[in-house]
């Protein structure tokens, strides 16, 4: 009988604790946005943001798709060709890429490059004290550090998958062309035939959505960082799991929103 | 006359832990007061609560007169103007070079134009005893004492009201610190300002203080002048200022045993 008790104590407790986490990035996601529309701004760091969030990532993000469309139409060569459907490739290239791949794999890979960074650099902020000298020399913190980030993350992401776009769909039709035989012409004529302006719109949104949550969790946990290497290492792990396992939910809500 | 710095009855847990447990506390302007105490007393949750960096669970803490308690942001932004604070660690700012920590709180809390800003953040820096030639390196760039004596460039650059320490000789060599001690009482007496210092190093204490508060366990014990300190039959006093491991302080806590 106590186990039973002492089990659903422990369920109750984890999930009161979860909640009550949802609760606290809500509250720091809404004071961070409200920010947003209040000066003074800070432009050189926004303008700095850009450059590490969206520049810096342009080679991780382009080595990504290049290879993942080359990938795609290797693999959807040789199913379907089970299935005598081998001309589907073109169509099956530009839609899996626009609609899903480049924005949940740049979402993610950009999980790993910025939100890392800005959990560590604003944990470590938090950690020596530079947060609170912030706030003695009358500047908030949220305007000087979060919101950059959360715009940076909010508008580069969604350049970052439309030029991904671009290029995975280069991959897949430079493997379609050279390895697989297609003639140029048809394929092209087919992948532009196929593509209609809301899988693009869609796959953007996407990443609007993902840019904004990866900048907030990176944020968020450098914020509330724990104590010394270990709290930032800590913060570093958790800003990049939970903004990986959001990108996957999200990706899921918004498809759902978007195509049924 | 209304006092600075004035804390009544504050009090501050965390969690389960009662970290302040009624701390009353009072500054006259122009006045350098030293709380001494030793480690997790609650010596730096006092100083961030007139900061405002940690909100109080109840208690009053006002300034001029005024509670500060229950500001908005951007009116503790406002008051902020007025304070100056040393951090125990220096706490610069790392992606900037020197002159620009230093002039920070002139660029964004004054919206002073930059090159004026760099002007008097060159004057702070040779203030506090360091060239000229420091202002474009960065702060990693730059040893421990220096680190400290930049901060405290940044800490008075604004010309504040009130100045805050925050352990201001921890970490460093007896002579750096006893500069430190030197620039921090010419700075006060300089700009007229009231201070407010936390540490466990006595010979600082002496130093810097025009008045001293012992604080152990959450409540402020014990308050006198450097004089009085040393002529008082205050058994905690005592232990403390002979460092002395057998005492009040340590008897009544898990420290020893």
């Amino acid at each position: 009988m106590t186990l039973l008790l002492n089990s659903c104590q422990n369920i109750g407790a984890t999930l009161l604790g979860f909640l009550a986490s949802i609760g606290r990035v809500a509250f720091f996601a809404g004071q961070s946005v409200g920010h947003i529309f209040k000066g003074p701004f800070f432009v050189r760091n926004l303008l700095r943001q850009f450059m590490d969030i969206g520049y810096y990532s342009l080679p991780v993000v382009g080595l990504t798709a290049l290879f993942t469309g080359m990938v795609l139409a290797l693999q959807s060569y040789t199913g379907f060709s089970r299935f005598n459907a081998e001309g589907a490739v073109a169509a099956v290239v530009i839609l899996s890429i626009t609609r899903e791949l480049a924005p949940v794999l740049a979402g993610l890979m950009v999980a790993g490059r910025v939100g890392a960074s800005i959990a560590a650099e604003i944990g470590t902020m938090r950690v020596t004290e530079q947060i609170d000298a912030l706030s003695t020399l009358s500047v908030n913190p949220y305007k000087y550090l979060i919101v950059p980030r959360i715009l940076a993350g909010t508008l580069m992401l969604p350049i970052l998958v439309l030029i991904g776009d671009l290029i995975g769909v280069f991959g897949g039709y430079l493997v379609s062309i050279h390895v697989l035989d297609f003639g140029v012409g048809s394929y092209l004529s087919q992948s532009w035939d196929t593509l209609e302006t809301i899988d693009v719109v869609s796959g953007l949104t996407k990443a609007a959505v993902f840019g904004f949550l990866v900048s907030l969790m990176g944020c968020y946990h450098g914020f509330n960082s724990g104590r010394g290497a270990q709290g930032v290492g800590a913060a570093t792990t958790n800003a990049v799991v939970s903004s990986s396992i959001l990108i996957l939910v999200f990706n899921y809500v918004i498809t759902q929103v978007f195509f049924s | 006359m209304t006092a600075k710095i004035e804390m009544n009855n504050v009090v501050k847990s965390f969690g389960s832990k009662e970290v302040l447990k009624g701390i009353n506390l009072s500054i006259e302007k122009g006045e350098s007061l030293v709380i001494i105490g030793g480690s997790g007393t609650g010596k730096s949750v006092t100083l961030k609560c007139v900061l405002g960096l940690i909100k109080p669970d109840s208690g009053s803490i006002k300034i001029d007169g005024q509670e500060i308690t229950t500001l908005e942001t951007h009116e503790h932004d406002i008051l902020m103007r007025q304070f100056g604070m040393l951090f125990q660690g220096g706490a610069l700012f790392d992606s900037l070079p020197v002159w620009e920590n230093v002039a920070f709180g002139l660029i964004h809390g004054q919206k002073m134009d930059k090159i004026s800003a760099r002007t008097i953040a060159l004057k702070k820096i040779k203030a506090v005893g360091m060239d000229e030639s420091v202002a474009d390196l960065y702060p990693a760039e730059l040893s421990g004492g220096m680190q400290k004596r930049i901060s405290l460039a940044r800490a008075i650059a604004t010309t504040p009201d009130v100045i805050f320490f925050d352990e201001p000789t921890t970490g460093l060599d007896p002579i750096m610190a006893d500069v430190i001690n030197n620039l921090i009482r010419q700075c006060v007496k300089d700009l007229g300002a009231t201070a407010m210092t936390i540490t466990h190093d006595m010979a600082s204490a002496r130093k810097i203080a025009d008045k001293i508060a012992m604080i152990h366990d959450g409540q402020i014990i014990w308050s006198g002048t450097v004089e009085e300190m040393d002529n008082t039959d205050n058994l905690y006093i005592e232990q403390f200022i002979h460092g002395r491991a057998e005492g009040p302080i340590t008897n009544n806590s898990d420290i020893v045993a």
